[in-house]
């Protein structure tokens, strides 16, 4: 087999991806810029400002904001006392980390609700030890946990991977040259951990930004962020061009968001697997 | 010192933090599997009805049953294309190269929803009625990416030298693969395979928009139930799948171990 | 000049129940260039991470300049390492990296570009200020490394195996050049290498080590020409170790054969270990030599010749020569008294340990 030989194995890979993602992606477009007649029209995009599109999708930038920051604060503490444990080559923390996805994500999320319910099992041990109850079911505050609860590991294991790169001597020559612990970490290892940090950070803000699933588990039906918004339009209200109009606007984020990982991740070092 | 063994101890207690916050809903489950009473707060007593119950769901079997196909044949089948890609693209210039990548990251960085929908457009566009085999095109294609960046990788690492290598000592380009390359890139090929059946074993948004009616999986299923009341027996597969995992995975760690140390 | 500067006392380390310092004590003169020699797995790299304070002796302490540092985190000590392979920081430039060390101490702007100049111009890359650290070549980044610990103005710099990852002439090169350096700072050199040659082109002492234990500390020429056992005397270049019996002061049995030497004091009839060099056996006519051999291999090394003499029971002896005799020619054995050196075997199990198994 020569070289130009060879390259024919990528062929129906990338018959694949235009039939199944290009293609398919470029509907939405198709779909989020016509009406139901199939002319053109900027309506579906700009009902993002309609008042009660524009209201949940301002709510879901909050909560992934919040919840992204959440499990950055989290996640790098983590990231570090693994690293100091000196596993061997990480097969134990991605263990830990992805063995939760066998327990099925919706079911997780679901225990969430009775951990968290106003009868529920935290409540419980709160009232067994005369503290004060915890009414967060059905509020913001409970889908930002749910959100930390399922996004910490896509946080974890993009800095735990640039940590591990980073040798043990350019830490201990940052040390040797005079710093003390709080120097060492914000002159040398947290500068160096830029590329796994921005991957964490898109691979949380991303699912947070659209996710329906966990507003609908933890919220109730009384908070509407975005993503509930869009699903909707294509199971319940069946307005396609609607939710592919408002699909676009999410989109940009997601645009944003890739963009930011080219810049300070340019050798994908967070986000390999 | 002083002052890394507090820094030590510190960080013990806040694995053990974490470790509670990642496993305490899945403990709850499995508790709640052996519950039974109905109620998702009230214990009513330990039972393995629900166990008994669950084989005779027909409902639940037949979920189980897609999710495990789907689950295997998508990875089965992105595991063979992605790695054949792999091979390929690793012989492609710079900038085809990174164009094929950029695109390969799209379903990993998309939004899952974005996926779903596309997908399901994409489906109703060409004509292909929602069902089994449009759960499955789905699962190949968001499973695709994962086995290209494990087996990218270990590819760059491996190929050039023991290749051309074996060529030298008068192997044929396709010997010299299967002899030499392909057992190389394998660990890679295996976990690419593991990443995917597990991302597709948890998947629900996609399935969801893609899957039409009359078909489940274990994750349509739940949500379905979401509002009526689960059916404890769903904790229990839950946790027959969850214990058989950790069990294969100890057993894997152990033998490998063992390996190891011969 | 005399006093010491650092003082190991007792220090004893081990990993996961491994041993690898028993008991070391140490004492480094101030203004001294300090060799750690050895094998890998020796000891010398943890002795040095323990002066550094990147590890911690589980048992004694660490006297620096009078004072006891044991306990103090490597940012409090006034030492700084050039590491191996140079672990210099990758988001930095060179400038940067080499102003690390003064900017934690917040010194102002004006003399830290005084001192990052003086620093390149004393490793020879004036100019290199701005400059990538990923585009240098290994020998450029090891004078970065050295000239980021210099700019603090250590008492002592710490060297692990720096040359370790540079070609052969390079590494040459190097070693002029640190021995330049330590000359023109005036401070003292503790050097970590496994490299002999090393040791004895740079330093003024050489430790030599072996599993956990100090086997000899003297000057390279003590070190070369005196080793104290086999175990040094096999590692610090290529010699001839022999079982022979001391007859009587001055005067060895090698093979039954008897040689003249200079040592005295180890009784009579004793069995001891003999040590020559192969530079040192002078290969004459048959009937000239003390004892008889056949050459029976001939290698030419550019320097001298590398001859293997078969003497009748055995024993191949390894003879370095200017002059050449062919495989296959009889010749005798000749060694000056002087070049004989004298060792008692080891008697104890303790002391088998720390013999000639590397």
């Amino acid at each position: 087999m020569n070289k130009d030989l060879r390259k024919v194995l990528a062929f129906p890979y990338i018959l694949w991806m235009i039939g199944f993602t290009i293609i398919p992606l470029s509907l939405i477009f198709i779909y989020g810029l016509t009406d139901r007649s199939g002319s053109f029209t900027a309506a579906n995009v700009l009902s993002i400002f309609a008042k009660d599109h524009f209201k949940a999708l301002v709510l879901s930038i909050i909560l992934s904001i919040v919840s992204t920051a959440i499990c950055l604060v989290m996640a790098f503490p983590l990231a570090l006392t693994l690293k100091s444990k000196k596993l061997n080559k990480g097969s134990l923390i991605v263990f830990i980390f992805i063995l939760p996805m066998w327990m099925n994500f919706l079911l997780r999320t679901l225990a969430w609700l009775s951990l968290l319910e106003k009868n529920g099992i935290i409540n419980t041990i709160l009232n067994f030890l005369h503290l004060p109850s915890l009414n967060i079911i059905n509020t913001p505050a409970a889908i930002i946990l749910g959100m930390v609860y399922n996004y910490l590991p896509f946080m974890v294991l993009p800095i735990y991977n640039v940590l591990e790169k980073i040798d043990d001597n350019t830490i201990n020559a940052a040390r040797d040259l005079g710093a003390n612990t709080m120097q060492t970490l914000t002159k040398v290892i947290i500068p160096l951990s830029i590329p796994g940090i921005v991957s964490g950070i898109t691979m949380v803000f991303v699912p947070a930004l659209t996710t329906f699933v966990i507003s609908n588990i933890l919220g109730g039906s009384k908070v509407l962020l975005i993503g509930n918004v869009i699903e909707q339009e294509f199971t319940k209200g069946s307005n396609w061009n609607l939710g592919s109009g408002l699909s676009l606007v999410m989109m940009i984020f997601i645009l944003i968001s890739m963009a930011f990982i080219a810049k300070y991740d340019k050798d994908g070092e967070g986000m390999s697997v | 010192m002083i002052y890394s063994k507090i820094r030590k101890v510190l960080g013990d207690f806040y694995l053990v933090f974490i470790l509670i916050f990642l496993y305490a809903p899945i403990a709850t489950l499995m508790i709640l599997s052996f519950n039974a009473s109905k109620s998702r707060n009230r214990w009513g007593g330990f039972t393995f009805d629900w166990y008994g119950e669950l084989f005779k769901s027909a409902t639940i079997m037949s979920a189980f049953r897609n999710t495990l196909v789907i689950a295997f044949l998508s990875a089965l089948i992105a595991t063979i294309i992605g790695t054949v890609a792999a091979l390929g693209i690793n012989n492609m210039r710079k900038v085809p190269k990174t164009v094929v990548m950029a695109v390969n990251n799209i379903p990993m960085l998309n939004a899952d929803i974005v996926t779903g929908i596309s997908l399901m457009l994409g489906f109703i566009a060409f004509g292909i009625s929602l069902g089994f085999k449009t759960i499955l095109i789905s699962h190949i294609t968001f499973n695709i990416p994962y086995v290209i960046l494990s087996v990218m990788p270990k590819l760059k690492q491996t190929e050039r030298v023991t290749y051309e290598a074996a060529l030298d000592l008068g192997a044929t380009p396709v010997t010299a693969f299967f002899k030499v390359v392909f057992p190389d890139i394998f660990p890679g090929v295996i976990s690419g395979f593991l990443l995917a059946f597990t991302m597709s074993l948890d998947d629900f948004i996609i399935t969801h928009f893609t899957k039409g009616a009359g078909i489940n999986t274990i994750s349509t299923l739940v949500y379905s139930e979401v509002r009526r009341g689960i059916k404890p027996s769903l904790y229990a597969l839950s946790t027959i799948i969850f214990a058989t995992v950790l069990i294969l995975l100890i057993v894997s760690n152990i033998a490998q171990n063992k390996i190891k140390k011969k | 000049m005399s006093t010491s500067l650092i003082d190991l006392e007792h220090i004893s380390k081990s990993f996961d129940g491994e041993i690898v310092l028993d008991d070391l004590n140490l004492s480094i003169k101030e203004n001294s260039f300090v060799t750690l020699l050895g094998p890998s797995g020796c000891g010398k790299t943890t002795t040095l991470r323990i002066i550094g304070g990147f590890a911690q002796a589980d048992t004694g302490r660490v006297i620096f300049d009078g004072k006891d540092i044991s306990n103090l985190p490597p940012n409090k000590r006034n030492l700084n390492t050039v590491f191996q392979k140079y672990a210099l920081f990758p988001h930095m430039n060179i400038a940067e990296n080499i102003a690390f060390g003064l900017k934690i101490k917040n010194k102002s702007k004006a003399y830290i570009d005084d001192k990052i100049k003086y620093a390149l111009k004393l490793v020879n890359l004036s100019g290199y200020e701005n400059r990538n650290i990923n585009l240098l070549s290994g020998g450029q980044q090891q004078r970065i490394a050295i000239a980021r610990a210099i700019v603090n103005e250590p008492k002592v710099l710490l060297l692990d195996e720096p040359l370790g990852a540079l070609d052969l002439k390079l590494r040459q090169d190097m070693q002029y050049e640190l021995i330049r350096l330590k000359n023109e700072l005036g401070i003292t050199f503790v050097y970590v290498t496994h490299d002999q040659e090393e040791a004895l082109t740079m330093s003024d002492t050489i430790v030599v080590m072996n599993q956990g234990y100090i086997q000899q500390m003297g000057t390279p020429e003590q070190i070369y020409n005196e080793p104290e056992n086999a175990f040094v005397a096999d590692f610090i270049g290529e010699s001839n170790i022999i079982g022979g019996t001391m007859v009587q002061d001055k005067l060895v049995d090698i093979f039954g054969a008897k040689f003249a030497c200079v040592d005295v004091g180890f009784g009579t009839n004793k069995p001891v270990d003999v040590v020559i060099r192969p530079e040192d056996i002078d290969l004459v006519e048959p009937e000239k030599g003390t004892l008889v051999g056949r050459v029976t291999h001939l290698i030419f090394k550019g320097v001298h010749y590398e001859m293997e003499v078969t003497t009748p029971n055995g024993y191949e002896w390894l003879v370095h020569s200017t002059d050449m005799f062919p495989v296959g020619k009889e010749v005798g054995i000749s060694v000056d008294p002087f070049d004989i050196q004298i060792m008692n075997k080891p008697e104890s199990e303790d002391e088998e340990a720390v013999g000639v198994n590397e």
